[in-house]
């Protein structure tokens, strides 16, 4: 592996990463799509040196074609993952007009009767001494 | 091509799902669902006698490739069980969903998403080699975001997006994991990997094992990785809930059992208890405090995957055996259970128990439906549940893991509690809502759903009732998981 591909590997991952944290539903989807390549790349680097071709034509050397393999029905399955979220997100900015992820309401509420019941004790509490 | 009927739970309802695409109509397609899991059935049956009689372990290459290059398929005694218990569950499911005549099922989509879904299950059940197995991760995944998120309504796409997210980086993690694993040994085969994984550097091998357990464990919801299931699962339509909380998540174990026994023997077994006693204990937490019965039983799942984590990692034939008659147990009972939650909110349109009351007095056939596998799921002799923690904490006590023996009991108890809570709230008190001309007898309204949940809870009970040739059963499967070498050679046999 050439200290190119591990830069562009490390590069696509990190920004890939950073893009996920987002709350925004569309760049999550960027995210997914960047993290992807850089897995498909390292895949790809990981199975033989660069410019060599996939498949055994002649004598000589020649790279692995199994991780490329790989790599196609990574491609294929990435696609359509990535499809699917950008339809979710689509579907997302229609009904509630921004692609934010949203936080879980039943969480909401469970956090705001705990909250309240802490307050009422500590009223309790106040009045008593 | 030897042994090509392994191949039958997958590529038969592959075919009716396409054929589902074309044609459209809900009658036909309901027809051509059945016929696919009818002859997927039929096939895992047949694997399933021809393990457990004689122990063999069946492998099919598909296209009849030699074993580096074709799709290897491995049929052994926990495989071949597990898909039998799966494609049951999923005709029962089915069936419920077109008795319960949800907005879902009468969508041309249902039926055969819903195929590939259960295609996808068995494929990861018989996956011969781990790239195959990520194959067969997201042919369900990618069939269980469409189903989770069928209706399009607001609160779907909300959970939906968080399902989709998690399980998406999932995927991620799996693949860069299997590509590492690759560079590292130049293969993918589970039958080649145990060698050469052996042979890798502590550290290399490690890494690699951290990178699966943690793909896996996103998928089983394990502690700290489960805080997606109890968001999701509840607002997906009560019988797909069913399936998923029965099947999906089993696969993620299924997986990191193959991990475990097969890949890295051993390793890493005291971080599998500590993470099986935390994801217990949360689990159970989660599920007291709430007071809506699909979120309480979505929180069990979680719980009662901790069991699961605890067998594995106490190790040995007896322990193991144990996780495996768990699994087992588990798949019905919990299906049930979201089942019965099912007629519920079919019936009220909420499982809320500030909305719904005394259905005991309503149905007291619906209580008893859901008293079986509640009971059961608790660990309350004489069901199954009991049955299996019973073995897991001999186990447990046999290798002195106190701790996480006093653990599991607490967590059991605290499990009851939360069932009581359930019932209290549901099928106790006043009848709400208020009695009406001809809503006594609530199942009598729903006779399709009710007798598919019955079903189901007589399977629970006959896994009670066989108890012991299954357990035998589950001591042969686990000692088979333990043999590597069995394993190896009957891959490189085929």
């Amino acid at each position: 592996m050439s200290a190119v591909e591990m830069i562009v590997i490390g590069v696509l991952f990190a920004s890939g990463a950073y893009l996920l944290m987002e709350r925004s539903l569309t760049r999550i989807a960027l995210g997914v799509g960047v993290i992807g390549n850089g897995i498909n790349v390292l895949i790809i680097a990981s199975g033989s040196r660069s410019g060599q071709a996939p498949i055994l034509g002649r004598s000589g050397e020649f790279a692995d074609p199994m991780p490329q393999a790989l790599v196609l029905t990574a491609i294929v399955i990435g696609f359509g993952l990535l499809s699917f979220l950008l339809a979710l997100a689509w579907r997302n900015w229609t009904i509630s007009e921004d692609d934010e992820v949203e936080d879980d309401l039943e969480d909401r509420l469970v956090a705001r009767r705990d909250a309240a019941k802490d307050s009422i004790d500590q009223a309790s509490g106040e009045r008593s001494s | 091509m030897n042994n090509a009927f392994l191949v039958a739970p997958i590529i038969v309802p592959l075919l009716m799902a396409a054929l589902s695409i074309v044609v459209r109509q809900a009658a036909v397609q309901r027809v051509l669902s059945f016929i696919g899991l009818g002859v997927a059935l039929a096939a895992a049956l047949t694997t399933f006698i021809r393990v457990a009689s004689d122990g063999e372990i069946i492998v099919s290459r598909l296209g009849g490739w030699p074993a580096p290059i074709a799709i290897t398929l491995v049929a052994d005694r926990l495989s071949a069980v597990l898909v039998l218990i799966a494609l049951i569950v999923s005709t029962v499911v089915l069936a419920f969903a077109i008795g319960q005549r949800a907005a879902d099922e009468r969508s041309s989509f249902y039926h055969p998403v819903y195929l590939v879904m259960v295609a996808g299950i068995s494929q990861a059940f018989l996956a011969g080699d781990l790239f195959n197995l990520f194959v067969a991760f997201e042919v369900l995944l990618m069939a269980s975001y469409v189903l989770l998120t069928l209706e399009g309504t607001n609160a779907q796409v909300r959970s939906g997006t968080t399902y989709v997210v998690l399980n998406i980086v999932e995927s991620m993690v799996l693949l860069l994991a299997i590509g590492l694993v690759y560079a590292a040994t130049g293969t993918v085969s589970m039958a080649e990997l145990p060698e050469r994984l052996a042979a890798l550097p502590d550290g290399t091998a490690m890494g690699l094992q951290l990178l699966l357990l943690t793909a896996f464990g996103i998928k089983a919801a394990v502690f700290p990785l489960f805080f997606w299931l109890p968001d999701a699962y509840p607002t997906a339509p009560s019988s797909v809930t069913a399936v998923f909380a029965g099947l999906l998540t089993k696969v993620g174990v299924y997986a990191i059992i193959r991990t475990q026994t097969l890949l890295f023997p051993g390793e890493f077994s005291d971080l599998i208890v500590v993470i099986g006693g935390l994801t217990m204990l949360v689990g159970v937490l989660g599920a007291i405090s709430h007071s809506d019965m699909k979120r309480i039983l979505s929180f069990h799942i979680v719980s009662q995957i901790g069991y699961m984590m605890f067998g594995l990692g106490v190790g040995g034939t007896a322990a193991i055996a144990a996780t495996v008659f768990y699994l087992i147990h588990h798949i019905p009972v919990k299906t049930s259970l979201f089942l019965v939650e099912g007629i519920i909110e079919r019936d009220a349109g909420t499982s809320s128990f500030s909305k719904i009351g005394g259905l005991a007095r309503r149905s007291p056939m619906l209580a008893l439906l859901f008293m079986i596998p509640a009971l059961s799921l608790a660990g309350l002799p004489p069901f199954s549940g009991f049955l299996a923690k019973f073995a897991l904490i001999r186990a447990g006590l046999e290798n002195g893991r106190y701790v996480i023996v006093a653990v599991a009991i607490v967590v059991s108890l605290l499990t009851l509690v939360s069932m009581i809570k359930i019932w209290v709230g549901i099928f106790w008190g006043e009848v709400r809502p208020p009695l009406q001309e001809g809503s006594v007898g609530l199942l009598r309204h729903h006779r399709v759903m009710g007798v598919s949940t019955g079903f189901l809870v007589a399977i629970t009970v006959c896994i009670a009732i066989a108890a012991g040739p299954l357990y035998e059963y589950c001591l042969e499967a686990s000692k088979q998981l333990l043999d590597l070498a069995q394993y190896v050679s009957a891959v490189r046999s085929s």
